[in-house]
Parts: structure tokens; C-alpha cells; sequence
């Protein structure tokens, strides 16, 4: 086995000379990952405005489903997309399984009740501080929900970061329905574990070190966003 | 059980602005949470052309009434009538009510009273006219493109009041709107008030202040434990009130 100086060596050198192999990882990771996040974003935040603000019975229920799912294991995903993917599946007509798509749906699932629940939060928060200026302005319901979608924009940024990072970092499921395939299905998680287990740390690492990056750098850019919205008040 | 939203859709409701908003009749109206009973059988009728001040001491339910008014809660008991209009909810879109802390979107002044004339079908041009002209009567002009959170108190109560003045309600409830407010940005407020009476506007205000129900009251109702105690011209009610309470409280014994 490699050392872990030689390791880190070889894993700069990658970062820095854009290897091919790399960069393609790293773009197809991207791309799953920032598709399944707009995808969760759009029915999350559907979900999330729809309970927050919406009063029916049986909502308390939905509440609690919603965050059980939040912790939903990524390989009970993986296998329950590969069910619905496989050619005896009720969507194995498509033929995504091992595709990119068949990845972002996985992802999509996972993502879906972290954005929903924690938006429905935000927007629940939001409507009871609005809520009888609303009344009282008359204010129709799509009106009243694209403000509230619209002023906690902020926070929701950060709901959406949540789900990025849940995405981005998972592993079970994409491993599952994608099968890491070299060229076509293998994203930074995946090829992380492939790498360490056949002990070539340097790719591992390198993958690593970029994984942590695009999170802090991610992460820089919503608090500085937050900053600059919190010190206009319009956070 | 209804939904919130459900009681939002003020498109839906039809208002026939040939219809009177007055004589307010309210007929023993009673409001209960839980056993408690907070509203406790109010008969009151108002006219349109005074300036009525509600007053009481605290928990008289002198903002609850405010909100029972408005058709924000719905009475236990009883019946609010505003003029030949059937339904409080229709009558709601032709008011509008000032909350004792301004609930102000998180945009500028600018967009907040936008987002009131959004509510009428003006055109762009006349959007931008009635703006202009309440940024100048709300003397908010010079503050149009701040953050409405970030003014002061006072500030952010007459962006309040402007953006109800938008709307060009013909009747402009208040909940206490200058409380805790310095005596400039009551002024401020009192002149608005009087400039938007002196238009037609029917005015209900809640206060505690003597002094500003001296300056502004043609009437006051005057509320203890949930009932109307008095309920007569300005003049009588501060040189000679019915009720025991409301000549402690006119007196000033009563400091709330």
C-alpha cells in the first residue's frame, strides 16, 4: 500500500494537471447530483409550502412521515429504485437502469422529504408571522405562496443546500442503480470506494479532497449570501 | 376543517361598493377561547362619519373586538353587520386594519406598498402613480428603495400605514399603532390619520393614550371585561363618563 505522503503527492498532482479521468468523475457527479437537488427542489418545495401552510386533517401524520424520511437509509433507496428499474419493475421498460438518470432518480428520492420537510418548516414559520396581514390584505393563495417562497428565499437556499450535501456525499443508492460503471456511472463516492479497495489512495484522495472542496465552497457562498441578505433584514 | 388558504380569495368574493359599509351593528357578539369567555355579549352600532376610539384597560378585549371587526376570527355567538353588506368577509375587502407591530415584508418600502397595489388590477403606470403619491403623503419618499425591516419602529409603522392607505379602504381599522412609538412618529401617524379621515376614510382606532384619544376621538367606546361600559361623543366620555372605570381611567388614576 501506498504511503499516505505519496498519496497526498499524487492526489495534488491529479488536482493540478486536471487529469482526465478525474475531471469526468467530478462532472458526472455534478450533474447527478445538482439535477436530483433542482428535481427534489421543485416537488419539495411544492410539498413543503403545500403542508406548511395548507390546514387538513391528517396533516399533523404527514408532518411525521416526512421527517421520518429524512433519514431514509441511501441503499433501501438504491434497492427500491433498482425494483422499479429493473426489467421485471414497473418501470424497467425505460431502461435506466445503470444510466445517469436512473442515479438522479435515486438521488431525487433521498433528497425529496429533507427539502420538503425542512422548507415546509421555513414556509410554516414565515406564514404565521404573515398570515393575518395576509387575511387582511385579501391576498389570493398563489400570491401569498410565491411570497413566502420568494422572502425565505434565503433560508430555502440553505434547505437546498442540505439536500446537495446529502446528494453529493451519498453513496449506497448510486452504487446500486448506477453500478460504477467506468465512463458512465461512476461519480466521486463510488469511485472513492472502488479506488480505496482496490488500495490506489492517490485517485481516492484526490476525489476526496475535491468532494470537500465543492462542500465548503458551496457552503461559503449560501453564508455569504445569508450574511449579505441577514444585514438588509431581508433574511 | 377549512383551509387557511381556502379564506384567502378575496377574488372569489364578490363586493359591491354601492353597498353601505354603514350603520356598523354588532349584536351580542361574544367571542370564547377554551370556557373563557373574552367577548362578552357587545351591542354596538357606529356610524360612518366619526372617528371612534375603542379604549379599555388591559384584556378588555379592546383588540380582539378590533379583529372580530375585520372578520380576522370568527364570533362564538352574535352577529357584526357592516351596513347592507351580508358577510364580514366581504366587508374586509373594503377596509383594512394596521396591527399594533407592523408585519412588513422582507423587501423594501417600495416593494412592500407594490405588493399591496398588486392586489388591485392597476395598471403598471397606475401602480407607479399611487405610489409615488403615498411614498409622498406617508412622507416615505426618501426611504422608497431601503429595507423596510431595517427603518425604525416609527418608520416601519407608517410604511404600515401606508400600505393599508394603498388599498384606499373606506374604513381603516388600527390596533394601537403608536404604542411605544417617540412623540415625532406620533405625530406623523396622527397626521396621517387625520388626512386620510379628512378624505372619507371611516377611522377605528384602539389606543390607550388619553391624550391621543383627546386628539383624535369623535366617539369612544370604552371597554371592560369584554363588555361596552360606554359608548358616547368624545366630549361627554372625557368631562363626564358613565362608567365608573372610564372616569378612573379618564382621570388618569388608571395608568396603563
Amino acid at each position: 500500500m501506498q504511503d499516505f505522503g505519496q498519496a497526498f503527492s499524487l492526489a495534488f498532482q491529479l488536482i493540478v494537471s486536471a487529469d482526465p479521468m478525474l475531471s469526468e468523475i467530478i462532472f458526472l457527479s455534478l450533474r447527478v447530483s445538482l439535477s436530483a437537488v433542482i428535481i427534489a427542489s421543485v416537488i419539495g418545495l411544492g410539498i413543503g409550502a403545500t403542508v406548511g401552510i395548507v390546514r387538513f386533517p391528517g396533516r399533523s401524520a404527514i408532518i411525521v412521515f416526512l421527517n421520518a424520511l429524512m433519514g431514509l437509509p441511501p441503499v433501501v433507496v438504491g434497492l427500491l429504485v433498482y425494483m422499479s428499474l429493473s426489467h421485471a419493475g414497473p418501470f424497467g421498460w425505460l431502461h435506466l437502469l445503470y444510466t445517469p438518470t436512473a442515479m438522479i432518480v435515486a438521488q431525487t428520492v433521498l433528497v425529496t422529504p429533507i427539502i420538503a420537510s425542512l422548507s415546509r418548516q421555513v414556509i410554516e414559520d414565515l406564514y404565521i408571522e404573515y398570515r393575518e396581514q395576509f387575511l387582511s390584505l385579501g391576498v389570493p393563495p398563489k400570491m401569498a405562496v410565491a411570497a413566502l417562497l420568494w422572502d425565505a428565499r434565503y433560508s430555502l437556499l440553505t434547505v437546498a443546500l442540505a439536500g446537495f450535501g446529502r446528494a453529493i456525499a451519498e453513496v449506497g443508492a448510486v452504487i446500486i442503480v448506477g453500478g460504477n460503471i467506468k465512463h458512465v456511472t461512476r461519480v466521486m463516492t463510488t469511485a472513492i470506494a472502488l479506488e480505496t479497495s482496490k488500495g490506489d489512495l492517490a485517485l481516492a484522495l484526490a476525489l476526496g479532497l475535491i468532494l470537500i472542496l465543492i462542500a465548503l465552497s458551496v457552503n461559503a457562498t449560501v453564508s455569504l449570501l445569508r450574511l449579505n441578505a441577514s444585514n438588509s433584514a431581508y433574511a | 376543517m377549512p383551509s387557511d388558504v381556502e379564506t384567502l380569495q378575496p377574488e372569489r368574493i364578490s363586493t359591491d361598493p354601492a353597498q353601505s359599509l354603514f350603520p356598523l351593528k354588532v349584536r351580542q357578539l361574544v367571542y370564547n377561547v377554551g370556557k373563557q369567555r373574552l367577548i362578552d355579549g357587545i351591542d354596538l352600532t357606529i356610524e360612518k362619519d366619526r372617528r371612534t376610539i375603542i379604549m379599555g384597560p388591559n384584556g378588555a378585549g379592546k383588540s380582539l373586538l378590533l379583529r372580530l371587526l375585520h372578520g380576522l376570527l370568527t364570533p362564538t355567538e352574535g352577529e357584526i353587520c357592516w351596513g347592507e353588506t351580508p358577510r364580514v368577509d366581504q366587508a374586509r375587502q373594503r377596509q383594512a386594519l394596521v396591527f399594533q407591530r407592523p408585519v412588513l415584508l422582507r423587501r423594501s418600502v417600495g416593494a412592500n406598498l407594490c405588493f399591496a397595489l398588486k392586489l388591485r388590477r392597476y395598471t403598471r403606470a397606475e401602480r407607479e402613480e399611487r405610489l409615488r403619491h403615498i411614498l409622498e403623503l406617508a412622507s416615505l419618499s426618501h426611504l422608497a428603495d431601503r429595507p423596510a425591516r431595517v427603518l425604525s419602529q416609527g418608520e416601519q409603522q407608517r410604511v404600515a400605514v401606508a400600505r393599508a392607505l394603498v388599498l384606499e379602504p373606506e374604513v381603516l381599522l388600527l390596533d394601537e399603532p403608536t404604542v411605544s412609538l417617540d412623540p415625532v412618529s406620533v405625530e406623523a401617524i396622527e397626521e396621517l390619520i387625520l388626512a386620510v379621515h379628512r378624505r372619507g376614510t371611516k377611522i377605528i382606532l384602539v389606543t390607550h393614550d388619553m391624550a391621543q384619544a383627546r386628539r383624535l376621538a369623535d366617539e369612544v367606546v370604552f371597554l371592560e371585561q369584554g363588555r361596552v361600559v360606554e359608548h358616547s361623543l368624545s366630549r361627554q366620555f372625557f368631562q363626564q363618563p358613565s362608567a365608573a372605570t372610564a372616569h378612573i381611567y379618564g382621570s388618569s388614576r388608571v395608568v396603563l
